[in-house]
């Protein structure tokens, strides 16, 4: 089975909540809706389940129109983000629902929904209703459910993140192969760069109701097409300067000039550099003078640590960027220090957002001269 | 128990709402003589004739049984008719639903005795007068709003998500009402029944108006009392006590969903 959206839309009121999408999906492929709230993941899942219908465009299912396909005449299984069960049956009985209403055999129906429930772990709370249960364990119930249709599609709105850490880790590596043995095609829509990174597959990111890019994760990741699909794939939050470039020299926009060479020679006018948390590192006061390349002095803001990780926040005066650091280090809020950008690591927007790609920097005519 | 001054005033106030209805059942253990010449906390020549009488007079036991009948189709009708429109109102958007919405609890303010006419007159002309069906009908004018807003409350309450899960699932539209989503309303259910049966038990106006023989309602066969003879105290005490009986039941069943009704929905 394979599922095409073809520049779908949808209106509410005079606001486009999904503009122009179009999206493939084929049969036992993973594929992850990268966006922040509010970017339009929940809906366009919505509009492929078909409790939604499209203002715009349509959408196939093995090349054919479903828009008048009611709901419970397809293939698809849904998980929310909050935990939806039936409150009023049984563990079991919410598992077994969709087979009983296909109206699949006693003996069957029992085989699948324990198979289900062993893989979920959720074998010891089968006679209990959902509300006696933790939120993990209502959790699994709903993937349960969605496991034992069997559907061709499968939408996984969020479906760990209101899981604590540990169950997500675990659930995170299992989904994917729990439902490859169907061939279902599996659409997981999350916040999390990082959650998209681990589940692999293809991702499309969405900004603002609009799928900004669409490929392969990995690659996604390595080389974001515009600011949008940047941003939405980097956290902690992409490090942002807007530069003015005029007679081949950069300067921030209050006219201050960057360090030589920091970024490629480039055509006058406005461009705006990124370049995600890996690629700035911090540099002590003490070492700015001796440090090569190009360095922001500024004073820790905040540091976060994660892990085995640290992100410092250092306020380089003009805005807030964000550096990585291995391993556990205190910075104290207000000590000076300077940011490092590796140059390798920056990305350059046009003024329309989007990437000038690093082979197309280098062809630019004004390179040679810079 | 403390004694304190709190428990005192509540058990003063206990007191002066049990007073009444005491002295209603003291009242239908007397006879007429001991209810008129003395001032008497319990009744000295205890009778069950009051009872007797109503039991054992068509006329009377009639009434009652035409009451019970009128409330519980009433009741019926207004739960199952309020159902569906409380599910319109909350789960869909339509033109003009808000306006609807609340037409519909103006309905809620009209005094009956604004409709006792028309009722009159247009049962009158169907052949439905003097029967329990015009009743029942006439309390649906102020019992379906009723229900539906109280519904309403209980059916916003349930996640649409369950909805669609059993879309998803394959559930049928009636198979899901049914099956998954009455048992989660059940409470509201319960409370907006309860809320029918009190106001159709209690309404009168329509009810006599409506009625002459066979469908007597309890409460105008009550105005018999009045007769050239006198009063019958301990009679029409018997049947104010025999009155309170079916709404003292109705609460006891249904006690338990009005207390979640009020911390979860509209009561």
């Amino acid at each position: 089975m394979s599922v095409v959206l073809e520049h779908v839309g949808l209106r509410v009121g005079n606001d486009a909540v999904i503009d122009d999408v179009s999206l493939a999906f084929e049969r036992g492929t993973m594929n992850v809706l990268l966006g922040p709230t509010l970017s339009g993941k929940t809906t366009l899942m919505r509009l492929m389940a078909g409790l939604d219908r499209p203002s715009t465009g349509r959408i196939l299912v093995d090349g054919e129109d479903v828009a008048h396909v009611p709901v419970r005449r397809r293939s698809v299984a849904m998980v929310y983000q909050q935990f939806v069960n039936y409150p009023s049956l049984s563990v079991y009985e919410n598992i077994a629902s969709p087979l009983r209403v296909a109206g699949v055999g006693r003996a069957e129906i029992e085989s699948r929904v324990a198979e289900a429930a062993r893989v979920l772990r959720l074998e010891p709370f089968l006679r209990r209703l959902p509300a006696e249960l933790s939120g993990g364990q209502q959790q699994r119930t709903a993937i349960a459910r969605a496991l034992v249709k069997r559907a061709a599609l499968v939408l996984l709105d969020e479906p760990l993140a209101n899981l604590d850490y540990k169950l997500r880790e675990e659930l995170r590596e299992e989904l994917p192969r729990l439902f490859a043995e169907s061939g279902a095609i599996l659409v997981y829509a999350t916040t999390e760069p990082s959650e998209a990174l681990l589940l692999g597959g293809r991702t499309a990111t969405l900004w603002q109701g609009r799928v900004t890019q669409e490929g392969e994760t990995p690659s996604l990741y390595r080389d974001p097409g515009n600011v949008d699909a940047a941003r939405v794939f980097s956290d902690p939050p992409l490090n942002e300067l807007p530069v003015v470039v005029a007679g081949g020299r950069a300067r921030r926009s209050d006219g201050t000039p960057l360090p030589e060479a920091m970024i490629p020679s480039l055509p006058d006018g406005s461009y705006r550099i990124g370049f995600r948390v890996e690629h700035a590192s911090v540099v002590e006061q003490d070492d700015v003078a001796a440090s090569q390349g190009d360095v922001f002095p500024g004073t820790v803001s905040v540091t976060e640590i994660s892990g085995s990780e640290s992100f410092v926040h250092i306020d380089v005066g003009f805005a807030v960027w964000v550096c990585l650091v291995l391993g556990v280090h205190d910075w104290r809020p207000g000590a000076r220090a300077a940011v490092s950008v590796d140059r390798d690591g920056i990305f350059v927007f046009a003024p329309d957002g989007s990437r000038l790609q690093p082979s197309v920097v280098r062809r630019l005519p004004h390179a040679a001269t810079g | 128990m403390r004694l304190n001054g709190r428990s005192l005033g509540i058990t003063a106030y206990l007191v002066v709402l049990i007073l009444p209805i005491y002295w209603l059942l003291n009242m239908s253990f007397k006879t007429n003589d001991e209810i008129l010449s003395r001032l008497s906390l319990w009744p000295h020549q205890l009778t069950l004739a009051n009872y007797a009488h109503i039991f054992n007079d068509p006329a009377w036991y009639l009434g009652f049984l035409h009451s019970i009948e009128y409330v519980t189709i009433n009741t019926v009708i207004s739960v199952t008719v309020a159902l569906p429109a409380a599910y319109a109102f909350s789960r869909y958007r339509f033109i003009g639903d808000k306006h609807l919405f609340f037409w519909l609890l103006s309905n809620l303010m009209a005094p009956p005795a604004v409709y006792a006419m028309p009722f009159f007159n247009f049962y009158y002309s169907i052949h439905l007068f003097d029967t329990v069906w015009a009743v029942a009908l006439a309390h649906c004018l102020f019992n379906v709003p009723l229900a539906v807003w109280i519904l309403e409350g209980f059916i916003s309450g349930v996640p649409r998500e369950i909805d669609e899960t059993a879309a998803l699932d394959g559930y049928s539209f009636p198979r899901f009402f049914v099956r998954i989503f009455l048992p989660l309303i059940g409470n509201g259910i319960g409370v907006a029944a309860f809320f029918c049966f009190m106001f159709s038990w209690i309404e009168q106006l329509l009810a006599t108006t409506l009625t002459t023989v066979n469908a007597k309602p309890i409460a105008a066969v009550m105005t018999r009392v009045y007769s050239a003879a006198g009063m019958d105290w301990g009679l029409l005490a018997a049947a104010g006590v025999l009155t309170m009986i079916p709404g003292a039941v109705v609460i006891w069943f249904v006690r338990n969903h009005i207390a979640k009704g009020f911390a979860l929905g509209r009561v």
